[in-house]
Protein backbone atom coordinates (compact mmCIF):
# COMPACT_ATOMS: atom_id res chain seq x y z
CA UNK A 1 0.00 0.00 0.00
CA UNK A 2 1.21 3.41 -1.06
CA UNK A 3 0.18 6.62 0.90
CA UNK A 4 1.16 10.12 -0.25
CA UNK A 5 1.47 13.56 1.39
CA UNK A 6 1.84 16.49 0.89
CA UNK A 7 3.70 18.24 3.87
CA UNK A 8 3.50 22.65 3.71
CA UNK A 9 6.07 24.61 4.58
CA UNK A 10 4.34 27.45 5.69
CA UNK A 11 2.58 26.37 8.61
CA UNK A 12 3.90 24.92 11.39
CA UNK A 13 0.88 23.80 13.67
CA UNK A 14 0.41 21.22 10.58
CA UNK A 15 3.44 19.94 10.70
CA UNK A 16 2.81 16.09 12.00
CA UNK A 17 -0.23 16.00 10.20
CA UNK A 18 1.24 13.24 7.90
CA UNK A 19 3.01 11.47 10.60
CA UNK A 20 -0.15 11.36 12.86
CA UNK A 21 -2.30 10.01 9.92
CA UNK A 22 0.19 7.08 8.74
CA UNK A 23 0.18 5.93 12.32
CA UNK A 24 -3.75 5.79 12.63
CA UNK A 25 -3.51 3.87 9.25
CA UNK A 26 -0.65 1.33 10.64
CA UNK A 27 -2.80 1.23 13.70
CA UNK A 28 -6.19 0.37 11.74
CA UNK A 29 -3.37 -2.38 9.73
CA UNK A 30 -2.85 -4.17 13.13
CA UNK A 31 1.01 -3.25 13.14
CA UNK A 32 2.84 -4.09 16.29
CA UNK A 33 2.82 -1.40 18.67
CA UNK A 34 6.78 -0.63 18.59
CA UNK A 35 6.90 -0.85 14.69
CA UNK A 36 4.23 1.89 14.39
CA UNK A 37 6.73 3.58 17.30
CA UNK A 38 9.56 3.59 15.46
CA UNK A 39 7.52 4.81 12.00
CA UNK A 40 6.05 7.80 13.92
CA UNK A 41 9.12 8.90 15.20
CA UNK A 42 11.33 9.12 12.22
CA UNK A 43 8.79 10.07 10.26
CA UNK A 44 7.67 13.05 12.26
CA UNK A 45 11.41 14.07 12.87
CA UNK A 46 11.13 14.05 9.33
CA UNK A 47 8.50 15.84 8.47
CA UNK A 48 9.38 18.72 11.01
CA UNK A 49 12.61 19.06 9.61
CA UNK A 50 11.02 19.54 5.99
CA UNK A 51 8.70 22.33 7.43
CA UNK A 52 11.43 24.47 9.57
CA UNK A 53 14.44 23.48 7.51
CA UNK A 54 13.33 23.37 3.66
CA UNK A 55 9.69 24.87 3.37
CA UNK A 56 7.83 21.97 2.82
CA UNK A 57 8.04 18.65 0.53
CA UNK A 58 6.21 15.19 -0.77
CA UNK A 59 5.96 12.15 1.73
CA UNK A 60 5.89 8.68 0.18
CA UNK A 61 5.00 5.67 2.62
CA UNK A 62 5.12 2.36 1.13
CA UNK A 63 3.77 -0.21 3.59
CA UNK A 64 3.74 -3.62 3.57
CA UNK A 65 4.13 -6.23 6.04
CA UNK A 66 7.66 -6.62 5.72
CA UNK A 67 8.86 -3.48 6.01
CA UNK A 68 7.75 -0.11 5.93
CA UNK A 69 9.66 2.50 2.58
CA UNK A 70 9.67 6.18 3.93
CA UNK A 71 10.77 8.34 1.27
CA UNK A 72 10.88 12.49 2.13
CA UNK A 73 11.56 14.68 -0.79
CA UNK A 74 12.26 18.60 -0.51
CA UNK A 75 13.52 21.35 -2.70
CA UNK A 76 14.78 23.49 -0.03
CA UNK A 77 18.32 24.38 0.99
CA UNK A 78 20.00 21.33 1.04
CA UNK A 79 22.18 19.79 3.58
CA UNK A 80 26.03 21.52 3.02
CA UNK A 81 27.62 18.65 5.89
CA UNK A 82 25.54 15.70 6.39
CA UNK A 83 28.11 13.95 8.54
CA UNK A 84 28.08 17.21 10.35
CA UNK A 85 24.39 17.48 10.25
CA UNK A 86 23.79 13.54 11.70
CA UNK A 87 26.05 14.21 15.07
CA UNK A 88 23.87 14.85 18.12
CA UNK A 89 23.21 18.65 19.21
CA UNK A 90 24.11 20.12 15.83
CA UNK A 91 21.62 22.03 14.33
CA UNK A 92 21.32 25.45 12.07
CA UNK A 93 17.37 26.24 13.60
CA UNK A 94 16.76 30.12 14.59
CA UNK A 95 15.99 30.97 17.75
CA UNK A 96 12.32 31.16 16.56
CA UNK A 97 12.11 27.69 15.61
CA UNK A 98 13.54 26.32 19.43
CA UNK A 99 11.06 28.38 21.04
CA UNK A 100 8.54 26.30 19.19
CA UNK A 101 10.37 23.35 20.98
CA UNK A 102 12.79 22.15 17.92
CA UNK A 103 16.36 22.93 16.88
CA UNK A 104 18.02 20.43 19.66
CA UNK A 105 20.07 19.22 16.85
CA UNK A 106 18.50 15.69 17.77
CA UNK A 107 16.38 14.80 14.72
CA UNK A 108 18.33 13.35 12.34
CA UNK A 109 20.72 11.00 15.12
CA UNK A 110 17.03 10.26 15.93
CA UNK A 111 15.47 8.84 12.71
CA UNK A 112 18.87 6.55 12.24
CA UNK A 113 18.52 4.60 15.62
CA UNK A 114 14.54 4.52 14.71
CA UNK A 115 14.83 2.73 11.33
CA UNK A 116 16.97 0.06 9.98
CA UNK A 117 18.45 1.71 7.29
CA UNK A 118 18.48 5.16 6.16
CA UNK A 119 19.99 7.22 2.99
CA UNK A 120 20.29 11.20 2.49
CA UNK A 121 20.90 12.46 -1.13
CA UNK A 122 21.35 16.16 -0.63
CA UNK A 123 22.73 19.04 -3.44
CA UNK A 124 23.14 22.63 -2.15
CA UNK A 125 20.46 24.74 -3.92
CA UNK A 126 18.02 22.15 -5.19
CA UNK A 127 17.08 19.80 -2.23
CA UNK A 128 17.40 16.55 0.22
CA UNK A 129 15.47 13.62 -0.17
CA UNK A 130 15.36 10.93 2.78
CA UNK A 131 14.87 7.47 2.48
CA UNK A 132 14.62 5.45 5.88
CA UNK A 133 13.59 1.77 5.97
CA UNK A 134 11.71 -0.31 8.81
CA UNK A 135 11.28 -3.28 9.12
CA UNK A 136 8.05 -4.78 10.40
CA UNK A 137 9.70 -7.59 13.01
CA UNK B 1 -1.45 7.22 40.99
CA UNK B 2 -3.83 8.13 38.33
CA UNK B 3 -4.52 11.11 37.10
CA UNK B 4 -7.00 12.37 39.24
CA UNK B 5 -4.20 12.46 41.86
CA UNK B 6 -2.48 14.52 39.50
CA UNK B 7 -4.65 17.27 39.38
CA UNK B 8 -5.08 17.41 43.06
CA UNK B 9 -1.61 17.28 43.42
CA UNK B 10 -0.82 20.42 40.81
CA UNK B 11 -3.60 22.08 41.43
CA UNK B 12 -4.47 21.99 37.97
CA UNK B 13 -7.45 22.63 35.77
CA UNK B 14 -8.39 20.13 33.55
CA UNK B 15 -8.75 21.53 29.80
CA UNK B 16 -9.62 17.93 28.26
CA UNK B 17 -9.98 14.07 29.57
CA UNK B 18 -12.76 11.58 30.22
CA UNK B 19 -13.39 8.86 32.49
CA UNK B 20 -11.16 6.22 31.00
CA UNK B 21 -8.23 8.93 30.77
CA UNK B 22 -8.20 10.31 34.09
CA UNK B 23 -8.46 6.91 35.68
CA UNK B 24 -5.58 5.38 34.06
CA UNK B 25 -2.42 4.53 36.34
CA UNK B 26 0.60 6.48 35.89
CA UNK B 27 3.85 5.90 37.24
CA UNK B 28 6.75 7.83 35.36
CA UNK B 29 6.66 10.92 33.59
CA UNK B 30 9.10 13.65 31.88
CA UNK B 31 9.38 17.30 31.81
CA UNK B 32 11.12 19.43 28.63
CA UNK B 33 10.38 22.27 26.41
CA UNK B 34 12.44 20.69 23.66
CA UNK B 35 10.02 18.08 21.68
CA UNK B 36 12.93 16.64 19.80
CA UNK B 37 14.82 15.65 23.17
CA UNK B 38 11.24 13.93 24.14
CA UNK B 39 11.03 11.90 21.07
CA UNK B 40 14.69 11.04 21.20
CA UNK B 41 15.26 10.01 25.05
CA UNK B 42 11.73 8.86 26.07
CA UNK B 43 10.94 5.08 26.57
CA UNK B 44 7.47 4.31 28.00
CA UNK B 45 6.53 7.33 29.89
CA UNK B 46 2.84 8.38 30.22
CA UNK B 47 2.97 11.95 31.11
CA UNK B 48 4.82 14.98 29.54
CA UNK B 49 5.05 18.31 31.22
CA UNK B 50 6.42 21.26 29.13
CA UNK B 51 6.06 24.72 28.69
CA UNK B 52 5.08 24.64 24.96
CA UNK B 53 1.36 25.35 24.50
CA UNK B 54 1.42 24.69 20.97
CA UNK B 55 0.24 21.73 18.84
CA UNK B 56 3.47 19.77 18.24
CA UNK B 57 3.56 19.21 22.30
CA UNK B 58 -0.01 17.22 21.16
CA UNK B 59 2.03 15.30 18.20
CA UNK B 60 5.01 14.52 20.26
CA UNK B 61 2.61 12.85 22.80
CA UNK B 62 1.23 11.50 20.20
CA UNK B 63 3.99 9.98 18.39
CA UNK B 64 5.23 8.47 21.90
CA UNK B 65 1.71 7.09 23.03
CA UNK B 66 1.95 9.13 26.24
CA UNK B 67 -2.07 10.05 27.96
CA UNK B 68 -1.32 12.82 29.21
CA UNK B 69 0.12 16.39 28.65
CA UNK B 70 0.33 18.67 31.53
CA UNK B 71 1.22 22.63 30.46
CA UNK B 72 2.89 24.45 33.10
CA UNK B 73 2.98 27.85 34.35
CA UNK B 74 -0.92 28.40 33.74
CA UNK B 75 -0.42 28.86 30.13
CA UNK B 76 -3.30 29.21 28.08
CA UNK B 77 -3.27 26.78 24.49
CA UNK B 78 -5.38 27.57 21.92
CA UNK B 79 -8.39 26.17 21.13
CA UNK B 80 -6.73 24.41 18.03
CA UNK B 81 -4.75 22.41 20.20
CA UNK B 82 -7.50 21.20 22.32
CA UNK B 83 -9.58 20.04 19.42
CA UNK B 84 -5.94 18.24 18.29
CA UNK B 85 -5.68 16.28 21.49
CA UNK B 86 -9.54 15.45 21.73
CA UNK B 87 -9.15 13.96 18.30
CA UNK B 88 -6.06 12.02 19.75
CA UNK B 89 -7.39 11.63 22.86
CA UNK B 90 -4.82 12.50 24.76
CA UNK B 91 -5.55 14.73 28.11
CA UNK B 92 -4.33 18.28 28.02
CA UNK B 93 -3.88 19.57 32.44
CA UNK B 94 -3.22 23.15 32.84
CA UNK B 95 -0.89 24.19 36.03
CA UNK B 96 -0.37 27.22 37.42
CA UNK B 97 3.16 26.08 38.77
CA UNK B 98 6.45 26.22 37.44
CA UNK B 99 8.28 23.31 35.63
CA UNK B 100 10.82 22.50 38.29
CA UNK B 101 7.89 22.67 41.48
CA UNK B 102 5.60 20.86 39.28
CA UNK B 103 8.17 17.80 38.67
CA UNK B 104 9.19 18.18 42.13
CA UNK B 105 5.68 17.96 43.53
CA UNK B 106 5.03 14.75 41.55
CA UNK B 107 8.28 13.19 42.30
CA UNK B 108 7.70 13.72 45.88
CA UNK B 109 4.56 11.75 45.97
CA UNK B 110 6.17 8.54 44.12
CA UNK B 111 6.06 9.52 40.25
CA UNK B 112 9.38 8.24 38.61
CA UNK B 113 11.41 9.67 35.57
CA UNK B 114 11.07 5.89 34.16
CA UNK B 115 13.84 4.68 31.97
CA UNK B 116 15.25 6.41 28.42
CA UNK B 117 16.48 5.13 25.83
N1 LIG C 1 15.44 18.63 4.96
C1 LIG C 1 16.48 19.42 5.31
N2 LIG C 1 16.88 20.43 4.48
C2 LIG C 1 17.92 21.20 4.81
N3 LIG C 1 18.64 21.08 5.94
C3 LIG C 1 18.30 20.09 6.80
C4 LIG C 1 17.20 19.22 6.53
N4 LIG C 1 17.11 18.33 7.56
C5 LIG C 1 18.11 18.66 8.41
N5 LIG C 1 18.82 19.71 7.97
C6 LIG C 1 20.02 20.31 8.61
O1 LIG C 1 20.60 19.36 9.51
C7 LIG C 1 20.63 19.91 10.83
C8 LIG C 1 20.40 18.81 11.84
O2 LIG C 1 19.08 18.27 11.70
P1 LIG C 1 18.37 17.60 12.96
O3 LIG C 1 17.02 17.18 12.58
O4 LIG C 1 19.30 16.55 13.51
O5 LIG C 1 18.33 18.77 14.04
P2 LIG C 1 17.36 20.05 14.08
O6 LIG C 1 16.22 19.87 13.13
O7 LIG C 1 18.18 21.27 13.90
O8 LIG C 1 16.83 20.00 15.58
P3 LIG C 1 15.77 18.93 16.17
O9 LIG C 1 15.60 17.84 15.15
O10 LIG C 1 16.36 18.45 17.42
O11 LIG C 1 14.51 19.67 16.36
C9 LIG C 1 19.57 20.99 10.83
O12 LIG C 1 19.79 21.97 11.83
C10 LIG C 1 19.70 21.55 9.42
O13 LIG C 1 20.82 22.42 9.34
MG1 LIG D 1 15.12 18.09 13.17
Amino acid sequence: MTFQYDVPGDDFTRAGEASGDLKKKMKKLGFPSDVIRRVSIALYEGEINMVIHANGGHITAEVSSKEIDLTLADTGPGIPDIEKAMQDGFSTASDQVRNLGFGAGMGLPNMKRNSDEISIETELGVGTTVRMKILNK
Amino acid sequence: MTVRDIIKILDAELLYGNDELLDQEVAHACGSDMMSDVLAFVKDQAVLLTGLINTQAIRTAEMMDMKCVILVRGKDPLESVIDLAKDRDICVLKTPLTMFSACGLLYENGIRGGKSK
